[in-house]
Formats: structure tokens, sequence, C-alpha cells
């Protein structure tokens, strides 16, 4: 029985807790009284997966019929699934999508159903490379669809590939990828590793253009999401689901097949990552060691290679199938089970230790303003209720900040980081001032559509996910960060988490509570 | 009287050049040929030549590449030697009228009749006689045996030469003239459109002042800038983009939305203006010029390797802008008083302090200077 997730006080025997550091650790003591949420340990395995698939296919929840009686021949049928954002890190094979999409390829076979294509849900996120995409799909799938142009990366500027499907009752664009909208059925095959995940926003994102993404994808939304983690204080979710209701209005029938994860988030080697600290073995205190050690002495582009060719053990939860609202319902539920931890009051100062990988750094660089993006953005948000944090309290992150990008994947980011944080780091004036002209720009999109790039709005969307914590925050300090790289943020660098702390006591006053929000695994407070 | 002298040696003037080539710019000055020396005044050349004492003289580019013997040989007939260098000056007449020296040794000065056809025309900065008439070989006052030059305590320069300081201009404010008046006269010949403007010293910053005031005729302007306080002044004197060198293909990239392959970006600014005059900087204007645009060589450039194909390819013209005419003078006058450009002199020192003065000015930027001046008003002997 896993044990659930709990807060801890930090007293005189409390041993040094870890903090993630980017592509490496530290081990900091935190002072007497501070608190330290821990996750939930990982949730049972399902014991059968394939067979859970199989009986949530023919067993869906809400107003939705079994999916073998939704095929028949001649329809066209598009499974659509979400893309390398999903899960973090990337999990072994074989991945849940491919053991999902290839149960609804067997019914689709079995029905006699011949058009069938597989979009990925890129949204503005960038293409996939084969490899990632024979890793999610498994070899099988792969090479049954790739080699016949059946497998397709959703297209956010091909104007041919589109369909405006109408307006919702506020006036947000409903335009999503033409192929889906014009089959008999869209499957769409999720991972929801974060409570923000699926729903409606599976498909009113993943396969929507800038045109509808900008309804939602702005500041006035995340600055009243709070947070965007709970679904029913969101205002990107209240605008997801509006996009819904005309996407089911406009006649797109939707077969949603949502699945949980559970949070054994790293192999044995890395074990100790898992585990609360005074209970760290022998085993675990000499990982720990080897494994610091090793990435003391790597160069960076090795230490990168190290982390990023990590494949998570994640093992599935739970399988739900049917009517997008009914499955979300189920789905949250089971996020929330694995990750929800009762938090009692708001703290002064809430420390975070950031790892090497976020949403849109896979297999890449995590850039600065992904650093703020996750920071800020995802950690920050990992509540209900109310934030950790007190309005006006203080974040410290522990993240290295290199000043560096990945000149493939993140042009935009580049331009974003060097011109426009060099000017303001004001979301509001951000948005204003230079929003459309990096979401128009032809060469961004030309990378976005041909090569392996993020669409040239991306960055400012990553600034976005960080405003309600921008406005909420009375101080931002980055440890062990590159100064220019943090100050460019608009945060405070600091050397070490005692300075930090110290720096913090300027904003919040003497003697503030302190709460640290253990990672990994993934845990969202639940802040009474 | 005393001035600073610059003989041909070769052997210090070698010593210069290694000096400058290892030990950075400016560093000539230790082992080359320019020293302090007591000398003779200049002799009146001729009728309507007179006496100039300098009051400030600022030190030039060009005056650095020539302590450091950076200088392309193009030049060594134009010049004639030992020379009294310093042909920014701002000085009196034996009256005690202020004058401003406009340094450019032409027709006028020279005797010369009848005049060329460039001076003819009042493109004097043109001259075709410039090594010819009754004065030494110079192209300008500074590089002339017969006439001194600023750093010296007296110099002689022809009425045409002269250009007086109106009433209300400080000595800080004059000796910005001459080479605002490089400035306005390279942005007059920048056609409307997007612009760019590669290096923020002296000339760069000038050159922004001149396309900006007193209006903004022109597009978009892009300046690069590799200090910080030069990215500020880039800014205050009408830059709308400052960024760093390294970031000037970008910053128009992203202002022209073109696209890119390898390095070379397919559209850009319809003009760049180069500053600097090097190697990189020309290759960097190359790139980041619009196919039929224009690049104007204000920096002097020297013996400079270049690949051409994109000049050819995108069918871009380059072309130089040396000096001035009187016209650019009174416009500089302007310029100089409207913006209040004393702000851009950082520091004056004494002849005797002459290495010094030379060092900060050949590092200006990377410490927060822009012009170098030596303030000859104290001098004894004066």
């Amino acid at each position: 029985m896993p044990r659930p997730g709990f807060v801890l006080d930090v007293d005189r025997s409390t041993p040094p807790v870890l903090f993630w550091h980017g592509e490496g650790f530290r081990l900091e003591r935190l002072p007497t009284g501070s608190r330290v949420i821990y996750a939930p340990e990982p949730l049972a395995a399902l014991k059968d997966p394939d067979e859970a698939i199989r009986h949530a296919l023919l067993n869906p929840l809400g107003d939705s019929k079994p999916l073998p009686e939704l095929l028949s021949p001649g329809m066209k049928l598009t499974i659509c699934f979400d893309d390398i954002s999903l899960p973090l890190p990337p999990m072994r094979r074989p991945d849940v999508r491919q053991r999902v999409i290839e149960a609804v390829l067997d019914m689709a076979a079995a029905a006699g159903v011949d058009d069938v294509v597989l979009v990925a849900a890129l949204a503005l996120h960038r293409r996939m490379t084969d490899d990632e995409l024979r890793h999610a799909l498994g070899d099988r799938v792969f090479d049954a669809f790739a080699p016949h142009g059946r497998l397709q990366q959703h297209d956010a500027e091909d104007p041919d590939g589109l369909v405006h499907l109408g307006t919702t009752e506020q006036g947000e664009d409903v335009e999503i990828n033409k192929r889906a909208a014009t089959s008999d059925l869209i499957v769409y095959v999720n991972i929801n590793l974060v409570a923000m995940d699926g729903g409606w926003k599976s498909t009113a994102t993943g396969l929507a253009s800038y045109r509808s993404l900008r309804h939602h994808h702005n500041v006035r939304t995340m600055q009243h999401s709070r947070s965007f983690m709970d679904q029913h204080r969101s205002e990107l979710h209240s605008s997801n689901w509006r996009m819904g209701k005309v996407l089911r209005d406009s006649g797109v029938k939707i077969f949603q097949i949502e699945t949980t994860l559970n949070n054994d988030t790293f192999p044995t080697e890395f074990g100790f990552l898992q585990r609360r600290e005074w209970e760290w073995s022998a085993r675990d205190r000499a990982s720990f060691l080897a494994v610091s050690k090793t990435l003391d002495r790597a160069p960076g582009r090795l230490k990168r290679s190290i982390f990023h060719s990590i494949k998570s053990p994640h093992a599935m939860t739970s399988v739900q199938a049917g009517e997008v609202e009914a499955v979300h319902e189920v789905t949250t539920a089971n996020v929330y089970k694995q990750q929800l931890v009762e938090v009692s009051g708001q703290t002064d100062v809430l420390t975070m230790g950031l790892p090497y990988i976020c949403p849109y750094n896979v297999n890449s660089v995590m850039n600065p303003i992904l650093v703020m993006c996750l920071g800020l953005g995802y950690f920050f948000n990992l509540y209900k209720g109310q934030p950790l944090v007190r309005q006006g309290g203080v974040v410290i992150m522990s993240h290295p900040t290199p000043w560096a990008f990945h000149p493939v994947h993140h042009p935009s980011y580049i331009d974003f980081f060097e011109q426009v944080l060099a000017e303001t780091t004001d979301p509001v004036e951000i948005e204003a001032k230079y929003e459309e002209s990096f979401a128009t720009d032809p060469w961004y999109i030309h990378l976005y559509r041909t090569s392996y790039a993020y669409h040239g709005v991306h960055p400012f969307y990553m600034w976005y996910w960080g405003a309600h914590a921008l406005q909420h925050l009375g101080g931002v300090i980055v440890v062990g960060g590159d100064a220019r790289a943090v100050r460019r943020l608009g945060f405070k660098p600091a050397s070490t988490l005692r300075d930090a702390l110290e720096m913090a006591e300027d904003v919040v006053g003497r003697d503030p509570s302190i709460t640290h929000i253990h990672n990994p695994p993934i845990l969202m407070a639940d802040v009474r | 009287m005393r001035a600073l002298l610059f003989e041909r040696k070769v052997a210090k003037y070698a010593a210069a050049r290694v000096a400058g080539a290892l030990a950075g710019a400016g560093s000539g000055v230790r082992v080359g040929p320019l020293r302090l020396a007591e000398v003779d005044e200049p002799e009146l050349p001729g009728p309507g030549w007179v006496r100039v004492r300098p009051r400030l003289t600022g030190i030039c580019g060009s005056d650095l590449a020539t302590i450091d013997a950076r200088s392309s040989r193009y030049f060594e007939p134009i010049v004639s030697f030992p020379f009294v260098p310093g042909h920014e000056v701002v000085g009196e007449l034996d009256d005690g009228t202020r004058v401003v020296v406009q340094p450019t040794l032409t027709c006028a000065a020279r005797g010369v009749d009848p005049m060329c056809d460039q001076c003819v025309a009042g493109r004097t900065n043109l001259c075709e006689r410039i090594a010819f008439g009754h004065v030494e070989p110079g192209l300008q006052t500074g590089f002339c045996e017969d006439t001194g030059g600023g750093w010296g305590l007296v110099l002689v320069a022809h009425e045409s030469q002269l250009h007086r300081v109106p009433g209300g201009m400080s000595d800080e404010q004059a000796v910005l003239v001459e080479p605002a008046a490089c400035a306005v006269h390279a942005a007059a010949t920048v056609r409307s459109g997007s612009i760019a403007v590669v290096g923020a010293g002296t000339l760069g910053l000038l050159t922004i002042a001149a396309l900006r005031h007193p209006e903004k005729p022109h597009g978009p302007l892009i300046a690069t800038a590799k200090h910080a306080e030069q990215r500020k002044l880039a800014r205050e004197l009408g830059a709308d983009l400052v960024v760093e060198p390294g970031a000037l293909e970008r910053a128009v990239r992203m202002h022209s939305r073109a696209f890119q392959f390898g390095e070379q970006l397919t559209s850009g600014v319809d003009t760049v203006v180069d500053c600097v005059g090097s190697e990189d900087s020309i290759a960097q204007s190359l790139r980041v010029v619009a196919p039929g645009g224009g690049v104007v060589l204000v920096g002097m450039p020297g013996v400079t390797t270049v690949d051409l194909t994109p000049l050819w390819h995108r069918e871009v013209s380059v072309r130089g802008s040396y000096a001035y005419t009187a016209d650019d003078f009174a416009a500089a006058f302007e310029l100089v008083a409207d913006l209040g450009l004393e702000r851009l002199l950082s520091a004056t020192y004494t002849l005797d302090r002459y290495r010094e003065a030379v060092e900060h000015a050949s590092a200006a930027g990377r410490r927060g200077a822009v012009k170098i001046a030596f303030d000859l008003r104290n001098e004894r002997n004066r």
C-alpha cells in the first residue's frame, strides 16, 4: 500500500534535502521549522494494462457507445495523440500511446476501417523526429503508417490543413486540424501527467491553430487561472471547454481515451531521487555519490545526454475512454489520487529545485525561459485552493539557468530572450508590443513547419505561463544560476540557498515561514 | 613650440605595427615614431593662410591607425613627413577668434589654379590635387609636413579651412564639429528606408545622431554597440534598437522578416552604414543589407579581405564616405549644439600625457568613454 504524501516539519535531526539543480543536484539543509512537501508514493500499476485498455474501449464513460460500435467500413478515422511533451521523462517502451493505439487499430481493422490517419497533436510545439515517433508509437504502428504518409504531425500554420468551425459565445475562434475535424471519428489518445492535461484541451489546444490558441494562451487567461492545474478555477480550461462545445455542436465526434501514470519516475540507478532523504539506504547514498561525482566531472553536453537518455519506468494506473468530459472527470480524480498532498496554510518563502527537463525541452536544452516557465508556470501552479506561497511572498528556485539555447528547437526563444526580455519582463507589455510580430514571422513559421522548431510565439506562451506567479510574488531568486541570465529574466541571482533566504527576508520580513516542494516526483499541493 | 611629432622611422613604424597587433590597439604609442618634441612653428605657406592656436584637439580613429601603423599604404603619397597629427581642432586665431578647422587641404588651400573639377563643384572632400600645389602632400591638416597639426601649439590653416565658432558654443562642443561633419556627410548619402549602423564609437554615434536630426526622415534604425555606455548613447541619439555586434544578423532578420541560408539573410535593411571598417564589419554589412541595398563605408577600411559574392549576387552597392564639405560643417555646428554632443567628450589630456591619452582613446568603448582629446588651453608657451 503506497504511503500518501505528507508534509515534513524540519527539525535538527532532518538530513539535508535533495534539490534538483538542472543536470545535477544540491543537498540543502533547510532551517529548522521549514516544511518539506513530499509526494505520495507511486500508486500500483495496472496489472494488465492491455486488458485495461480493451476494457475501457468496450465500456466507455458518459454518453458514448463502445468504440467497436463507432467503427464501420468506409469511415474516415483519425487517431490523434499527445506529443513529445508527455510524459516526462519519456517512458520506457512500450509507451502508453503505443498500447492504446494498437488496441484501437485492432478494433478498426476488425471493423474493416481502411481510412485511418494518425496525427501527433503538436499544437505549436516542434515536430517530433522519426525516432521520437517510433518510440511513442512502437515499430509496428510506425512502420505501418509512416511510409504511406498516414502518420502526420499537426501543422498549425497549414492554410489547407485547418478548418474554422465557428466561434464560442465569447467570440473565440475554433480552428482545428482539417483531417481530424472532417473525420467521422476522432480518437484522441492522451497521457495525463498533470491535472492540466486532457479533457477538451486535448483537441481544442493540441489540434488548434495560432488563431484559435491565442484566445486562451494569453496573459489575461493565465492571470485568471487560479490555478491552471485546477480545471474548475482555470480560465484556460473554461475557454477550452467553450471551444469543446463548438466542436461538439459542429458535429465533430470525439472518442477520448485518457490514461494516468504513477509517479515512479526514475530508474533504479536514480532511485535515491524517489526516496525521502532520511530513508536513504546505503545503496542510495552510494548511488547519489557516484552520480554526483560523475556529473561534477562531466562536460555539459555529456550531462545533457546522460539525463535525456533516461527512460522513465512510469506505469499506467488508469485508463478511461468515451465522452470527453465524463472521461476527464475520472482521469483528474486519478491524477489527484497520485499527486495531491494536503498542506495547511501558505508560506512566505517557497523553495524548489528545478530539474533538467520540462515539457518543451525533451532531447533539448533547458533554456532560461523554460526555467522560468517550469518554476513559475508549472511548479508554482501545482496547487488547488490557494498558492503555496502567499501574496507578496518569494519563490527561490535552484537551477544553473545557463545562457544557452537549442538553435534548432528554440530559434524564436533566442530572439525573445535577447531582444524582448532585454526591454521588459512585464507579460502584459510583452504581449501587446511583441507577440504579433513573433507569431506571424514567416521565418519562424517556416522553421516550425519544416524543421524542428517551436512556433515563433511559443516563448511568449512560456512567459505567460508564469504571469500569475509574477503578479502574485514579491520576488524570485535563483540559486546557482548564471547571474546574467537570471537578471535578464528579471530575477535575483544567489550563490547559495542561505544567501537566497537572507535576500528573501528583505521582501517578506525576518524569520519567514519556508516551504520546500520536493521534486521528484511531481506533486500537487491542496492548500487549505 | 611643443608638439607631438610623427616621423618616418621605418624601424619604429614596424615596432608599432607589431606592438599594435600583439599587445592591442594603442600599444604603438609606446614604441612607435610618435614623440613629444620641440619643433619650429610652421610657416605661413602663402597668402590667405593664418596661424591657429589649437585649444582642444580630438584623437580620431585614423590617428590611432597611424600610431599603430595599421593605415593603408595608399596614404603614403598623400602624407608628408614629419607631421604633427591632429585634425579635429578647435583653436583661436591671433585676434582671439575661435575657429573650427576644416582640415581637408584642397585646391583653394594649395593655391591650385585652375581648381579641380571636384572643388569647382563644391565637393572639396574629393579634391584631386591633395598631393600638389604649394603645400607639401597631405590629405588633411594633421598629415601634412607644412601645416602642423592640432597636437601642437600652433598650426597654420588657409582661410578656406576656417569656420568661426558661434558665441555660445563651448570648446567642448566645437571639438566635436569635425567628426560630426563626417557623420553629416555620411548621413546625407543614406537613402530612405531601414538602416543599420555598425559600430558605436564616436563616428557611429554621431552618424546615428545625424541620421535622426533634426527629423527622422529614415526608416527604423538598428545599431550595434559593444559596450554599455555606447548602447545607452546610441539609444539616446535615436537608434530604435541597439544590439551587441554579434546580434545584428538576428535583429535585422527579425526586423526585415528575412529567411536565412547559412549566415546570409535573404532580406535585410536598405542601407548599412559601416562605421568600423574592419573585415568583420564589412562582411557583416554584406550579410544584413537587403538585395539591391547599399553599404556606406564611413569607418576607414584599409586592406581587407572580404567575400564579395553576396555583393555580386544581391546587387549591393558599396560606397565610401570620406570627410565633408563646407555645407556639412554648417550642419554639424547645428547638430552638435542642438543635441548637446559635448557629452561625447569623455576626457582630455595634456600633451605630455599623450601616451595615456592614446591608450585611453584606443580603449575608449571598453572604458566607458567616447571621444578623447588633448587640451592645449593651458599648455606652456601658448
